[in-house]
């Protein structure tokens, strides 16, 4: 399968919640083909009060620039009684990045957006298992907490790095907690 | 017992309480090979099981099936009498709330086990000494429990565990009473055990500690469902986990 073309970057929109976005539209789209308005509801949905961020335009910006980068394509479908709307579906090249974002665990400074948009995003799509996304993220931060731990741990007494040692370290425990809510929360929706 | 040959294992291991629609299994067929100097961490959420896995590994309880091995010997059959006595030579136990007999001193707590366990009163004092020492509460021996922070009484409870050099050190939430200060000494504590080959099972839900273990085991419902082995992985770099680059 062939790269996809890089996104155009000059657009004034903050990068990192632009870069989610386009990952969660993606994502969104690869069960079925759907109109900008429920993309735009299902991200709303999925972020609560924190969807102020989602400027209106945003998603159907996004969707263009997606579609100019050969991710999505669209069609107008006419309606009786209303102006015609735009349906979008993912290309193969749109599937390729969507999967490549899913297994990728890095873990930036806003994660728990991303981290949460990923697993509601990948349970809608029936594209993977958000317990398994769980799981692996926890691999991760818990081999970086005991490295972190060992660096701070190795720290002598009155240490002024190992106050930032602590933080590296608090805040991996914190986000680990915060995964194991999320395994309870996927788990029992899988039940339900 | 040979090098290969694991010093806990077991298979199928299930625990169940009550009867018909009241049945529970707090563990659910687990299967676990503890290597020599191994270090295992098994975290999971308030009444995931772990604590009774512990209770079950040490022989403070019965598995409902499923075989368990100490260094090849059968525990799940074997007879109280027996498993009391193995239990004292061959395990230390560290729990949350310390368990220390108030009216004895530390170092009284800490030689207890070998007097019990038919060690002289000279040797037993030699070697409660130096654990003590090992610990970093030599200037503590005659303390009373009461007279020392809850820090002070873990470690003091961790040298008890180690009386009898036993083949495994299990641990039932040792930071759980703890601030974050007197978790760190704990944590120092345990990764020095580890160092020295000390043989460890730990049940938590603290990460730190989890994060000391050469492998972490995820429970849920009294089953084992994840695994994440710490050593030999490559993590990003602390740098660009302290938000100083990436």
């Amino acid at each position: 399968m062939p790269d996809p073309a890089p996104l155009p970057q000059d657009e004034p929109l903050h990068g990192y919640e632009l870069r989610v976005v386009r990952e969660v539209l993606l994502a969104l789209l690869a069960r079925d083909s759907s109109h900008g308005y429920q993309l735009r509801a299902r991200l709303a949905l999925a972020l609560g009060p924190l969807a102020r961020v989602l400027n209106d335009g945003q998603v159907y910006v996004t969707l263009g620039r997606l579609e100019k980068a050969g991710l999505v394509s669209s069609r107008r479908v006419g309606q009786t009684d209303r102006p015609d709307r735009r349906v979008y579906e993912l290309t193969p090249a749109g599937h390729h990045q969507v999967t490549e974002w899913l297994d990728d665990t890095g873990w930036r400074k806003s994660a728990p957006a991303e981290f949460h948009l990923k697993l509601v995003a990948a349970a809608a799509a029936g594209l993977a298992d958000p317990i398994g996304i769980v799981d692996r993220q926890r691999h991760e931060l818990l081999i970086a907490l005991s490295q972190a731990q060992r660096a701070a741990l190795a720290e002598p007494d009155g240490s002024v790095a190992a106050l930032l040692l602590e933080g590296v370290v608090l805040r991996l425990q914190a986000d680990l907690r915060w995964l194991e809510a999320c395994a309870r929360y996927w788990n029992s929706a899988k039940e339900r | 017992m040979t090098s290969d040959q694991p010093v806990l294992s077991a298979s199928g291991l299930s625990k169940e309480y009550g009867k018909g629609a009241a049945l529970v299994r707090a563990v659910d067929d687990v299967r676990l090979h503890v290597a020599q100097g191994e270090s295992v961490a098994i975290v999971g959420p308030s009444g995931c099981g772990k604590s009774t896995l512990l209770y079950l590994l040490g022989g403070l309880e019965r598995p409902t099936s499923g075989t368990l091995q100490l260094a090849g010997e059968r525990l799940d059959q074997m007879p109280e009498s027996r498993l009391a006595r193995l239990r004292r030579h061959a395990l230390g136990f560290v729990f949350q709330s310390y368990h220390l007999v108030e009216e004895l001193t530390a170092l009284e707590n800490v030689e207890l086990p070998a007097l019990l366990a038919g060690s002289s009163p000279r040797k037993a004092r030699e070697r409660a000494t130096g654990l003590l020492e090992d610990v970093g509460l030599g200037d503590r021996a005659q303390h009373l429990p009461s007279a020392l922070s809850g820090g002070q009484r873990q470690r003091v409870a961790v040298a008890r565990a180690l009386a009898n050099a036993p083949l495994a050190v299990l641990a039932d939430e040792p930071t759980g009473n703890l601030d974050s200060a007197a978790t760190a000494d704990v944590l120092r504590l345990f990764e020095q055990l580890h160092a020295r080959g000390q043989t460890l099972v730990v049940v938590t839900h603290d990460e730190r500690i989890a994060a000391t273990a050469d492998r972490v085991i995820s429970m849920r419902d009294g089953r084992f469902v994840d695994e994440t082995k710490l050593t030999g992985g490559t993590a990003r770099s602390l740098t660009e986990m302290a938000g100083l680059e990436g």
